[in-house]
């Protein structure tokens, strides 16, 4: 539990960083291109947003290198050879890099020549999509191991390539990284879609606006091309856990897609059900008579029900809302050049939208490989520490009252500093401040 | 894969104990420094010198603690059984510095970006975590130095390690602050590290003789012939460079700020010498007198794939993060974002 909190705690920053990284090196490089000074402000704006993100990553990310050892004995002792490797390559390959160069590219302008800057903004985005890069590997081969086998309980690996390159590894790489970049979409569109209606007219926020609608909409149907991929992938690999999420407990052909229901675990069936007639046969099997496996085939072995079933409609309901309302304010923007009162507000209630979806989709993938910790390997409660449950709670609220705290914290600097605008740009950053350099 | 005639089975634990100790040292002086900028913040006698103690550190604190990461990883990677057992142990003091370095990790950040009326209450909390974490680290070094034992006169060392390490890092971070700093700041810095240097120096003293005292295997390997003689360098070296800093300590700053990162350097010998004496005590155990680093180790196949990799990636970290302390030399006052 403690874990998991902070590990959902800790996925809130990485997935901005890793696309608003790009994003950043994207502001840079149009401004070297064009001179447009507007580009370097919107720079100067969110490398702040992203130095504040990154260093709340950092530290909780600090925190669970130390869980996995004081929480979780049992999992490093069993596939500690094949998880440890990874851990280290990220270490080594992406945090390293990211935290030297984070330090170049907020300190040093002026200090460097304006490429070695641009380079140095590249090598951080490099750096955060390694990162996910490593963990995703370690996360996929968690749910479809391959390539190792067991000698007195301990897994040995047997081929590192295959390892890495395991079954589910590129969905679920790519729908992270696509997760990544709609939630800093959403979140660079919705800071400047409240900015231009607090009427800051800056060029540099209609930019901002701009970018961010424009990754969004170009982004949002890709997500979810490869989220049916995901899907699929997940169907031949852990059909259970495709049950649960739709709530199916028999195995049976012309499978309807369920709306909405309460699934009753007790009764093993769901009240209240309202679905479209074949509509999961549709979507699994691309075909009406399509039989999909039943929770029932697994029982004792599947993850609890309701949970996975209604973070998943929370995720694909986000996915709906942000392709409505990322086209819709494309459209407008590309007839009117504007966004209006009605698309801003909508972008701005949108601006942690990603969070949602990301938290969501992540609780679908990771309750519904429960019992299993590594899928078909490990289960949670053997992997679980022995460290008296009195003290793993009081430590758990410690720490949900400073990640709470920390949240409000972040949320309110992050507004703050959009208020503040470009013109306090200037009187607080005093004399101090660098000039935007060629 | 054989190494003069070893198998990889017996070469390769040694190895990544080596890198273990080499990520640890380089821990303990890096984010020793920038831990000890953050205690030393409750001298600062306004928001200015405040400002200028932070910005010395901000271009490298998140690469510092990266090395943190490293070594825990390292640990959790290669000795998974130490690190269950250390980590078990240390639960409570391993929480108290984590909270310790999200406290002062976000306050470096949110200081600069809130309200004005807040930045005092950061400040504050930049300076509380560093002191949290310093003090948690000791205690840590402590316990493990006596085999985690657990009685009333073992948390009484631990306490007196806890102090210890703090103060050792209020020393290398004054010594830092020599370096980066100028005008009254700077002769300050000096003081602090003179007076730092003192208690830190007692500290030293207390924990290298209770050691072989409370352990009879580590008072062997010291004290017998022909080790005696062999380790006497380094306690030696280690008061030379002492006493030579205090007497240096008490002049600065130097006419023309020359010779301004002398202090650091013997700073750095200083910490160098007392982490080899304490590796030499504890080698080859990795949990002090149950476990050595190959009842811990991992299987040799996977410490292969990481040394293979780690033999082109850590050079490469070292250099760029040369390159990044080059770019950033010279003293710390302009240094925004």
């Amino acid at each position: 539990m403690q874990f998991a909190a902070n590990i959902t705690f800790h996925i809130l920053f990485p997935t901005i960083t890793i696309a608003l990284g790009w994003m950043l090196l994207f502001m840079k490089l149009r401004f070297t291109w064009t001179r447009d000074g507007a580009w370097m402000e919107l720079y100067r704006f969110w490398v702040k947003v992203f130095a504040l993100t990154f260093s709340l990553g950092v530290v909780s990310g600090i925190v669970m290198s130390f869980q996995f050892g004081t929480n979780w004995p049992g999992f490093m002792n069993t596939v500690g050879n094949i998880a440890g490797p990874l851990l280290a390559y990220e270490i080594m390959t992406a945090f390293f890099l990211e935290a030297v160069f984070i330090g170049v590219m907020l300190f040093g302008h002026g200090r460097v020549p304006a490429w070695a800057h641009t380079i140095a903004t590249a090598l951080v985005a490099i750096g955060t999509t390694i990162s996910a890069f490593w963990i995703m590997v370690l996360s996929s081969w968690m749910h479809t191991p391959a390539d190792f086998e067991m000698r007195d309980g301990v897994a040995h690996a047997t081929d590192w390539g295959a390892i890495i390159f395991n079954p589910s590894m590129p969905v679920r790489l790519a729908h992270m990284l696509l997760a990544s970049g709609l939630t800093a979409a959403f979140l660079v569109a919705g800071f400047s879609a409240w900015r231009g209606l607090r009427g800051d007219r800056a060029p540099s926020v209609a930019k901002g606006l701009r970018l961010g609608v424009v990754t969004a909409a170009l982004l949002i149907p890709v997500q979810i091309f490869v989220g049916d991929l995901h899907g699929l992938n997940t169907l031949e690999h852990q059909p259970a856990k495709v049950a649960a999420i739709e709530a199916n407990w028999e195995t049976r052909p012309n499978v309807p897609l369920v709306l909405f229901a309460l699934p009753d675990e007790e009764a093993r069936e769901n009240r209240l059900e309202i679905g479209i007639p074949n509509g999961a046969s549709l979507i699994l099997k691309h075909h009406a008579d399509g039989v999909v496996p039943g929770l029932n085939d697994f029982e004792g072995e599947h993850p609890p029900v309701a949970p996975v079933f209604w973070s998943f409609r929370v995720m694909v309901g986000v996915g709906m809302l942000m392709l409505l309302v990322s086209w819709a304010a494309a459209w407008r923007l590309w007839r009117r050049g504007e966004p209006g009162v009605w698309i801003s507000c909508a972008l701005v209630g949108m601006t942690f939208s990603g969070w949602v979806a990301t938290i969501s989709g992540w609780y679908v993938t990771e309750i519904g490989r429960q019992p299993w910790l590594v899928y078909g390997v490990l289960t949670t409660h053997e992997a679980a520490s022995e460290v008296p449950a009195s003290m793993i709670a009081t430590t758990f609220l410690g720490y949900m009252a400073v990640y709470a705290f920390l949240l409000a914290a972040y949320v309110g600097t992050l507004y703050y500093l959009a208020g503040k605008g470009r013109k306090a740009d200037v009187t607080v950053e005093g004399p101090g401040a660098v000039p935007a350099r060629a | 894969m054989e190494l003069l005639g070893l198998p990889p089975a017996t070469w390769l634990p040694v190895v990544f104990a080596g890198l273990m100790g080499v990520a640890i040292l380089l821990y303990v002086i890096l984010d020793g420094y920038d831990l000890g900028v953050g205690m030393l913040l409750g001298g600062a006698q306004d928001e200015g010198e405040r400002d200028t103690m932070i910005a010395s550190i901000g271009p490298f604190w998140d690469a510092n603690e990266t090395w943190l990461v490293l070594a825990t990883g390292l640990l959790l990677v290669a000795f998974p059984m130490a690190h269950g057992v250390i980590l078990g142990e240390l639960y409570l003091p391993v929480m108290l510095m984590l909270v310790g370095l999200i406290l002062r990790g976000v306050a470096f950040k949110f200081r600069t970006k809130m309200t004005p009326g807040s930045k005092l209450l950061w400040d504050r909390a930049f300076l509380g975590g560093s002191m949290l974490a310093a003090l948690a680290q000791g205690w840590m070094l402590g316990s493990y130095v006596l085999g985690f034992q657990d009685s009333w006169a073992a948390h009484l060392f631990a306490a007196i390690t806890a102090l210890g390490l703090a103060v050792a890092y209020a020393f290398i971070g004054a010594c830092w602050l020599v370096m980066k700093a100028e005008g009254d700041l700077q002769r300050r810095a000096a003081h602090w590290a003179r007076a730092m240097l003192a208690f830190a120096a007692l500290g030293l003293v207390a924990v290298s003789v209770a050691t072989p005292l409370v352990s009879p295997p580590i008072f062997e390997k010291w004290f017998s012939l022909p080790n005696f003689m062999l380790l006497a360098p380094i306690p030696l070296v280690t008061a030379v460079t002492l006493v030579a800093l205090w007497v240096a300590l008490g002049r600065y700053p130097r006419p023309g700020d020359r010779w301004n990162w002398v202090p650091f350097a013997g700073a750095v010998a200083v910490f160098a010498l007392a982490f080899q004496g304490l590796a030499f005590s504890f080698y080859p155990y990795v949990v002090p007198g149950s476990l050595t680093i190959w009842d811990a180790a991992a299987a040799p196949e996977s410490l292969g794939v990481i040394l293979a990799g780690s033999v082109f990636v850590l050079p490469m970290i070292v250099a760029y993060t040369a390159f990044s302390y080059w770019v950033f030399r010279g003293k710390a006052g302009e240094l925004r974002y």
